[in-house]
């Protein structure tokens, strides 16, 4: 049976469709919201900010993380900015260019109506934060600053040095405190939702595990919000948190969610190169560097050549050696495009042997011409905290010599499918933030994540959930004792137990490296009909091979990395070949999704609209069987679709 | 506000600072009437006099007594508290923080030998002086009219054990008042980046203006009554 | 490169610890801390034995999650470093490197390195925030701040709750970081408004919990991976006794 995709995008001028959506939608009195129970689980942007602001209405909620605190979701890592349309700069920024910047970035792949919602309240976003107290950049008079960010010609991005994404959690972990003080919110900080408990077809609770004593808990509600990020880590090497997994969602898949475009995976162009097998993660370089950074290889195979075997220093090319090979593809937007298109320019050149290191996998990072123009106090002051973690980590100072980089996974566009009140296909259950598919598209710009956490978190769900609850105030507490809840517990202790009989031969992190590189080879910046059938297979196999020979020491009844990690990986290792098979299904190339059978003849992403205008949305069968698909067509009723074009 | 002096750690730290400022406030006056003694045995005396049992610097003296009771309570009670916040299991390992003064992490030792110091210190004068007047007697132990100090601090300080005991305590003193008095600004809030230097800088002279003021009495019996001293000097 | 490593081994909350030694080899110098440990537990894990437990995330020295006390200092050798910005060409070849929890009593071990530091969110809950409701706000430029205030509160809002503070203080005082949060509120217009009932709120909440009393040695802004001046002390310190004359 295919899924039942009802997209409820509300009719009329696009400009209206958010008024008309809430003034038509049910509210929940304040003495009927006291009655009623939500869990969230995550704490990033878009989990903490539905949280303190749910709380503040009024309804009971609880709130799960993983980490030992909400304040370290991975969104905290967030470096560069957040966007808003407040047009602070007199640049003629409005709400339809953030809208319209959005949806091009996104490669005309996202729904017009949730993008030009999220432009909308964008602002007020920004006014929420500085009343929190989030210490914004100023300027002398007292303002706000801003800067540019990657797919946008307006200086829209608000900034707190190179810590915007930490600020903004801290404020988001401010009001859920405030919340928690006030006794709405109750915090279940070290605890991982393993299941989601479907009862009568509806969302009602979670099965969830203690991470310090191992003891499986069940709680129930009459919502669940999902809100726990990407799944970038299929990779392995990414920039995501070293906790940061696809389990939650995947659940909710397992259980009957819709998943949508789960191929659509943003690869970073600024990231410190990957060094050796030794390594667990990679580190960002924040997109704000290519304001005043300037990307390039040399002109000439000699002085890559030279630079590789140490004979010369990157600072010895002269300039007119050197290929600023963005600025030279794209004038009009020069170091500043969209990150896709950055991430695959540098996989050209060094596909064509100009890589800079002695893998061959980098390209430089330039600040001279900057420092030049601007001296070195002002690109301290703008990126001082950057240039010093670089260094720290390659023994390299960015003021002598220019950074190296290459493209790393960053984001998920896809996740779970979403209507525009941001709920799964499965009543009750919302997704926000990262973890929902719906506003990005094919690639998301930067400074936009966190504009999309917020803004679904303080401004979207508080309304849209309520439109929900409005039916169940009548609804008792619901009961953890049911036969749903007693099935959901088993299956996942069942789970626990097969995973730590196994014992293996291989590590949990041994499978997920040979992952990850299944995945980055064949499934990553480009890929092809033929590499995805193989990742598909390669997957399946590994798979196989994790369920007979991983090796999970330690015991599930106590605090155990090793028995955390397994959880996930097995499945990353579904998720893994549901993206492969997305994107084999997908043949035509659009944002970060690259099939190299099509491209232009300049090599840019050839978008094919009259056959894959549509998101994908998958539903699972079976571990091994294959999922089916079902599409919501993306109408594109107030912008005209084009090739995307940076050039001029 | 009899409360939070007692109850919170930001209060009590506030009681240390207070009386800490209060000592400090009263060495520097005891250090200034002691180089009076370098000049003339008859002012000094003068001042003895003056200090002797009278109503008001017997209040002083208890006022003074109280000074130091509260602090070293104080300081009793604020590192038990602090060993109880460190946990039972304390670090294998632990290394000299990079710019942080070693006496402000010793303070309560470098205090207990100013305590130490200052039992002497009364054993030797206070017991000689101000109490013998208190007990009604006219006489000390030395067969001295207790306003005699100049007398007094010539007898102890010819003897080379006292004035070394004398070095060995003030320099302790010092130690202590380097860390005290910025910290002092820093407890009543006082501070800030721009004011650490010029704070520290204020301590280390306040510290050795005090302690050298002392030490130069000392020294300066030690030499003259060991007959160490060439007469242009004196 | 080559390390002996001596790390503190402890079952759970209730068992005693105690140290154990480790031998890891063909460590590159550029491998970082935790990717080293890593390379440790992979080993332990195909012998099968329990990796040692860390607490670790974005290892990018800005959630806060990793800790560990490592040679006698928190996070590590690093200047304003957080452990997983640690790389191991800090440390020389063959070295033995002794790693140990934060050890504080209101941080109580979990198990081998990994602390519970709820406390910290505790008194963050007792008024490390602005009691504003979600939408009820001004336009965000209607009040100008000073460009050094919104810089000076962002240097104390750096701070990202890791404990090195309150770990590495002799004291297990956690000023610093109550500091840091109120120090960085009172320099904004909009945290000014409840800023005496916050200092009182969060100075009680963090005696309530254990926390030693500051004796202005300095080692936590020596040791903070974020440079957060103790200068922020001095402005909780004022905060609150003025806060307390006017009670």
């Amino acid at each position: 049976m295919a899924l039942k995709l009802d997209s409820k995008i509300p009719a009329g001028e696009l400009a209206q469709k958010w008024s008309n959506h809430k003034a038509a939608i049910k509210v929940v009195s304040p003495a009927n919201k006291r009655k009623l129970d939500i869990i969230i689980v995550g704490t990033g942007l878009g989990g903490a900010s539905a949280a303190a602001s749910l709380g503040e209405l009024g309804y009971n909620v609880k709130v799960f993380c993983i980490q030992d605190s909400p304040r370290r979701a991975h969104s905290i890592a967030a470096q560069g900015g957040i966007n808003a349309a407040k047009n602070y700069q007199n640049d003629n920024d409005s709400v339809y260019r953030l809208f319209y910047d959005t949806i091009k970035g996104g490669d005309y792949r996202a729904r017009e109506a949730n993008v030009y919602r999220l432009a909308e309240v964008s602002n007020l976003i920004i006014d929420q934060c500085v009343a929190q107290g989030v210490p914004f950049a100023r300027e002398y008079g007292g303002l706000l600053a801003n800067r540019s960010f990657g797919g946008a010609q307006v200086s829209r991005t608000f900034y707190a040095r190179g810590q915007t994404g930490q600020q903004l959690l801290l404020g988001a972990y401010a009001a859920l405190n405030k919340e928690i003080a006030a006794g709405s919110v109750k915090s279940y900080p070290r605890h991982e939702m393993l299941d989601i408990v479907i009862e009568d077809g509806e969302a009602k609770g979670i099965i969830a595990r203690n991470l310090v004593t191992g003891e499986i808990e069940r709680h129930g509600a009459h919502a669940v919000v999902i809100a726990t990020g990407g799944y970038g880590n299929v990779f392995f090497l990414s920039t995501n948190a070293m906790g940061s997994n696809g389990s939650a969602a995947f659940q909710c898949y397992r259980k009957g969610a819709g998943f949508a475009n789960p191929c659509f995976t943003q690869i970073h162009p600024t990231c410190i190169p990957i060094h050796g097998t030794q390594q667990s993660k990679l580190t960002l370089m924040s997109e704000s560097l290519r304001n005043d950074g300037r990307i390039w290889v040399p002109k000439k195979m000699e002085d890559v050549q030279a630079i590789r075997s140490g004979a010369k220093k990157p600072s010895d090319i002269a300039e007119e050696d050197r290929d600023y090979y963005l600025e030279r593809r794209y004038p009009a937007f020069g170091n500043l495009v969209p990150r896709d298109v950055a991430s695959r320019a540098a996989k050209e050149r060094c596909d064509a042997g100009y890589g800079v290191n002695e893998t061959g996998l980098a390209v430089f990072l330039d600040f001279k011409t900057a420092i030049e123009r601007l001296g070195k106090d002002i690109i301290k002051q703008r990126y001082g905290n950057l240039f010093d973690m670089y260094e720290e980590i390659t023994d390299v100072s960015p003021y002598e010599e220019p950074m190296q980089i290459f493209p790393a996974v960053h984001y998920t566009m896809g996740g779970i499918w979403v209507d525009y009140n941001l709920m799964t296909t499965i009543p009750g259950l919302y997704a926000i933030g990262e973890a929902n598919f719906s506003d990005h598209g094919a690639n998301r710009l930067g400074a936009s994540a966190l504009m999309q956490g917020l803004a679904d978190g303080y401004f979207v769900l508080p309304y849209t959930i309520g439109d929900y609850l409005s039916a169940k105030i009548q609804a008792p507490k619901v009961d953890t004792t049911t036969a749903a809840f007693d099935e959901a517990e088993k299956a996942v202790k069942e789970r626990i137990e097969k995973l730590m009989s196994i014992n293996g031969k291989q590590s949990v992190d041994d499978i997920h490296k040979r992952l990850g590189n299944i995945m980055w080879d064949n499934v990553g910046m480009a890929r092809t009909k033929e590499s995805l059938e193989k990742a598909i297979s390669e997957i399946q196999a590994l798979r196989k091979e994790f369920w007979q020979d991983v090796k999970v020491v330690g015991t599930a009844d106590s605090f155990n990395v090793e028995l955390e990690k397994a959880l996930r990986v097995a499945d990353f290792l579904e998720l893994g070949e549901l993206m492969a098979r997305d994107a084999l299904n997908r043949e035509e190339s659009c944002g970060g999704h690259f099939r190299s059978e099509h491209q232009t003849e300049e090599g840019e992403a050839l978008r094919h609209d009259e056959e894959f205008a549509y998101a994908s949305v998958w539903e699972y069968k079976g571990m091994d069987e294959a999922p089916e698909l079902t599409k919501e067509p993306l109408e594109y009723e107030f912008t005209h679709r084009a090739q995307r074009n940076y050039k001029n | 506000m009899n409360c939070f002096l007692v109850k919170s750690s930001l209060g009590r730290k506030l009681v240390m600072a207070v009386s800490g400022c209060f000592l400090v406030l009263f060495l520097l006056f005891h250090m200034a009437m002691n180089l009076a003694a370098l000049f003339s045995a008859e002012a000094y005396n003068k001042i003895c006099e003056f200090l002797g049992a009278n109503w008001y610097a017997l209040v002083g003296t208890v006022v003074l007594a109280g000074g130091v009771v509260v602090h070293f309570a104080y300081a009793l009670l604020l590192t038990w508290q602090n060993r109880k916040a460190r946990g039972n299991v304390r670090y294998a390992v632990t290394v000299k923080e990079e710019g942080v003064d070693w006496a402000s992490k010793n303070m309560l030792v470098i205090g207990f030998i100013v305590l130490c110091g200052l039992a002497l210190h009364l054993v030797h004068f206070w017991s000689e002086m101000q109490l013998v007047e208190i007990m009604g007697g006219h006489e000390n132990s030395l067969g001295l009219a207790p306003t005699n100090g100049a007398a007094l601090i010539a007898f102890t300080f010819s003897k080379w054990y006292n004035a070394l005991v004398y070095i060995v305590w003030l320099a302790a003193i010092w130690f202590h008042l380097t860390h005290g008095v910025w910290s002092m600004f820093q407890t009543a809030g006082w501070a800030n980046d721009k004011w650490y230097p010029r704070l520290k800088c204020l301590s280390n002279l306040v510290s050795t203006l005090i302690c050298g003021g002392f030490a130069l009495v000392v020294v300066f019996f030690f030499l003259k009554e060991n007959g160490w001293l060439c007469c242009a000097c004196c | 490169m080559k390390f002996t490593l001596k790390i503190w081994r402890q079952k759970d909350a209730k068992s005693k610890g105690a140290f154990q030694t480790y031998q890891v080899d063909n460590i590159s110098p550029d491998t970082s801390f935790l990717e080293m440990l890593d390379i440790l537990n992979n080993d332990l894990v195909h012998k099968g034995e329990e990796p040692v437990a860390f607490d670790h995330d974005c290892r990018e020295g800005i959630c806060g999650m990793c800790s560990l006390h490592i040679n006698g200092r928190a996070h590590g050798p690093g200047k304003a470093a957080t452990t997983c910005q640690i790389y191991m060409r800090k440390f020389k070849d063959g070295e033995t490197i002794v790693i140990e929890p934060w050890r504080s009593a209101a941080f109580p071990v979990i198990k081998d390195l990994v602390v519970n530091r709820g406390a910290y969110d505790e008194i963050l809950q007792a008024g490390g925030f602005v009691s504003v409701r979600t939408n009820s706000v001004p336009d965000a430029n209607a009040i100008p701040i000073a460009k050094a205030d919104a810089d000076e509160s962002m240097d104390a809002a750096a701070c990202i709750g890791c404990g090195a503070c309150a770990a590495t203080c002799k004291n297990g005082s956690a000023m610093l970081f109550v500091a840091a949060r109120v120090s960085s509120l009172a320099k904004l217009p909009q945290g000014r408004v409840e800023g005496a009932r916050r200092a009182k709120a969060m100075v009680a909440k963090m005696d309530e919990l254990g926390f030693g009393n500051c004796t202005n040695t300095g080692a936590c802004q020596a040791e903070c991976p974020k440079a957060v001046s103790i200068a922020h002390i001095a402005r909780l310190n004022r905060e609150f006794l003025a806060a307390k004359l006017e009670d």
